[in-house]
């Protein structure tokens, strides 16, 4: 594992008799792409603007590269952010935003032409340097506001939700950019969104929020395939939850029927819950499955039918290839590996 | 909305008979001989000829310098309280705002009394500096005096218009050039008053605007001998009666004017 960069022990922090952030620890590495997604409100937010010393957490520390930095204002720390809006300077022109961090720290005129034209290459803005910043498209913007941040070469770039204002297709494109520029400078990213597919698709590491809580903290593969509750496993993606009881290790009971399972350490009897994503299910001749049903409504989403079943429990959730007509009795088949056990939550 | 379109009619009518219209009488006064009637007008220059002689030369230059020490003393003091106010919670700069722009919901006149009481020779200021044992001073029909009241009447004329933009400017772009390493000095004078800069210019127009063009003031704090552009215009047409002067030098203060305005948007522009 790499060097840990940041570590925060304990974070709390209450605005107007809200408490947004419950006690954060969190340890961030060099070179990691690290997203902090959830909810709006869920104190992602909160936690990316203490880091940036915007605001100062009640309790709590925050250390960066071995410092304890909370009593260090912003512009002494060695990271920097692209804010949402971008917040570039309306009365300074695409050169002059990038170079503004560079030119504070009073280096050669020469120096600055060439790291911002540098940097411009890198965000693919070629010759855009005397562009007036209001001038140029939403994604052009947000790459003006990454050069700006990168020029300084900080050892952290923090990132607030930056393609929240782009469409879709330019998201898709700028998440696929965000992630080169992150592998070619070779620094670490945090990264907050409420965009759980953009969450899975860039990062190295996924820290779900909810409620100023810290839910799960893992790899996008072992967030969506093995959610450790409730939350988790209904915010990233559609899933089946069921409530059930683990009878012992590698088996657990749920709507009346046992199944074999792959989970293991809950004690005997727990009760559990039991996440089935709609993608593992497929439906099959009734005889040929424990759970039977019938089709109850077929939505076409372009890839796959979203199908759904009901039978005496409860309606399940499928998504298939293939069609079946409402009304069909039909049988619900999964893996043995499919089967996620969760922990209960209290609520 | 386009269907409101036609509501803005009665607002076209209303400033074509109390703007446009007097505006062209003006204008047409200012180049005319006196004792005109409709049927016999006379075309003349005599009138700006007239406004060569040394002594309109002096008000001109006096009103300017007046008008151009209280745009720089309003500023200087509007600037920062503008900014103090816009950087105090919504509920407070209303409370705040509402305190700049009451003296403007007195009569212009009371006001100034008021300010001669203070200042006056046996006045308030005066009666405290002797009480104290101090020689008292003498302010009243002074430069002083014209000056301190048209600070003091025009003062909102400039917060207001500075404590708008800086109201509205999104706090990100400070948030932004502390992150970027800027620190709080720097960030005000790169971006903070940079961004601000539309609100001056507007500041500036119009409190300058306001004091060259002022005449109750200079009249009433700078005693009988006084005189600024104000002052010769109202002489011209309430006093001697001569109409014809009296446009023309306002012709020549409108010019004045729309010079000032292009000189400062052009500032603004260029930055």
């Amino acid at each position: 594992m790499n060097k840990k960069l940041v570590e925060l022990k304990n974070l709390t922090k209450t605005f107007d008799d809200l408490q947004v952030l419950k006690g954060i620890d969190l340890t961030i590495y060099e070179n990691e792409f690290l997203t902090l997604l959830g909810p709006s409100g869920c104190g992602k937010t909160t936690t990316l603007r203490i880091i940036a010393g915007f605001e100062e957490q009640d309790g709590g520390e925050v250390w960066f590269d071995g410092v304890e930095i909370s009593k260090l204002p912003p512009y002494k720390r060695e990271l920097n952010t692209v804010f949402q809006k971008y917040a570039l300077f309306p009365h300074l022109d695409v050169f002059d935003n990038i170079a503004f961090g560079l030119n504070i720290k009073k280096l050669d005129k020469s120096v600055i032409k060439q790291k911002v034209e540098k940097i411009l290459k890198l965000v693919g803005l070629e010759g855009f340097g005397s562009r007036d910043v209001t001038s140029l498209s939403g994604g052009q913007q947000q790459r003006v506001a990454i050069a700006r941040a990168l020029v300084n070469e900080p050892k952290m770039l923090l990132l607030d939700e930056p393609l929240g204002a782009l469409d879709a297709k330019l998201r898709k494109e700028m998440q696929i950019e965000l992630k080169k520029i992150q592998k070619e400078v070779g620094i670490t990213f945090i990264y907050v969104t409420h965009d759980q597919e953009e969450a899975l698709s860039m990062s190295d590491t996924v820290v779900v929020m909810n409620q100023g809580v810290i839910q799960q903290i893992g790899t996008p593969i072992d967030i969506y395939n093995e959610p450790e509750n409730r939350f988790v496993a209904t915010f990233i993606g559609e899933s089946n939850i069921i409530e059930g009881n683990m009878i012992r290790d590698c088996l657990v009971s749920f709507d009346g029927m046992e199944f074999d399972c792959v989970d293991k350490g809950f004690k005997d009897n727990e009760s559990v819950e039991v996440v089935l994503r709609p993608e593992d299910l497929d439906i099959v001749e009734p005889e040929k499955a424990k759970i039977k049903g019938v089709v109850k409504s077929v939505v076409f989403k372009g890839v796959h039918y979203e199908i759904i079943v009901e039978n005496e429990h409860r309606e399940y959730l499928i998504d298939t290839t293939d069609y079946f007509p409402v009304g069909r009795n039909v049988g619900i088949t999964f893996e043995t590996e499919d089967v996620h056990v969760m922990y209960k939550m209290e609520y | 909305m386009k269907h409101m379109k036609h509501l803005i009619k009665p607002y076209l009518i209303w400033s074509l008979i109390i703007v446009v219209i007097p505006m062209v009488l003006v204008m047409l006064y200012s180049v005319t001989t006196a004792g005109n009637s409709l049927v016999n007008i006379q075309f003349t220059l005599d009138n700006f000829k007239k406004l060569g002689n040394s002594i309109y030369v002096k008000v001109f230059t006096r009103s300017l310098s007046i008008g151009g020490i209280t745009t720089g003393i309003c500023l200087l003091i509007g600037y920062p309280i503008a900014y103090i106010i816009s950087r105090k919670k919504e509920t407070v700069q209303g409370i705040l705002i509402l305190l700049v722009t009451i003296p403007m919901w007195i009569n212009m006149l009371l006001r100034t009394y008021a300010l001669m009481n203070i200042i006056s020779e046996t006045g308030f200021i005066n009666t405290l500096l002797i009480s104290l044992g101090f020689d008292k001073i003498e302010i009243m029909y002074t430069d002083v005096a014209v000056v301190l009241g048209l600070v003091i009447d025009l003062l909102p004329f400039m917060i207001l218009p500075i404590h708008t933009i800086l109201n509205k400017m999104d706090k990100s772009y400070v948030e932004a050039a502390y992150d970027l390493g800027a620190n709080k000095f720097t960030t005000f004078k790169k971006i903070i008053f940079k961004m601000s800069l539309p609100g001056v210019v507007n500041g500036v127009i119009m409190v300058f605007i306001l004091s060259i063009s002022s005449f109750v003031i200079p009249k009433m704090l700078g005693g009988g001998q006084y005189v600024l552009i104000g002052n010769i215009i109202e002489e011209q047409f309430i006093t001697q009666g001569n109409w014809n002067l009296g446009s023309a030098i306002s012709m020549i203060l409108i010019v004045l004017m729309l010079i000032v305005i292009r000189v400062m948007n052009k500032l603004d522009k260029d930055e």
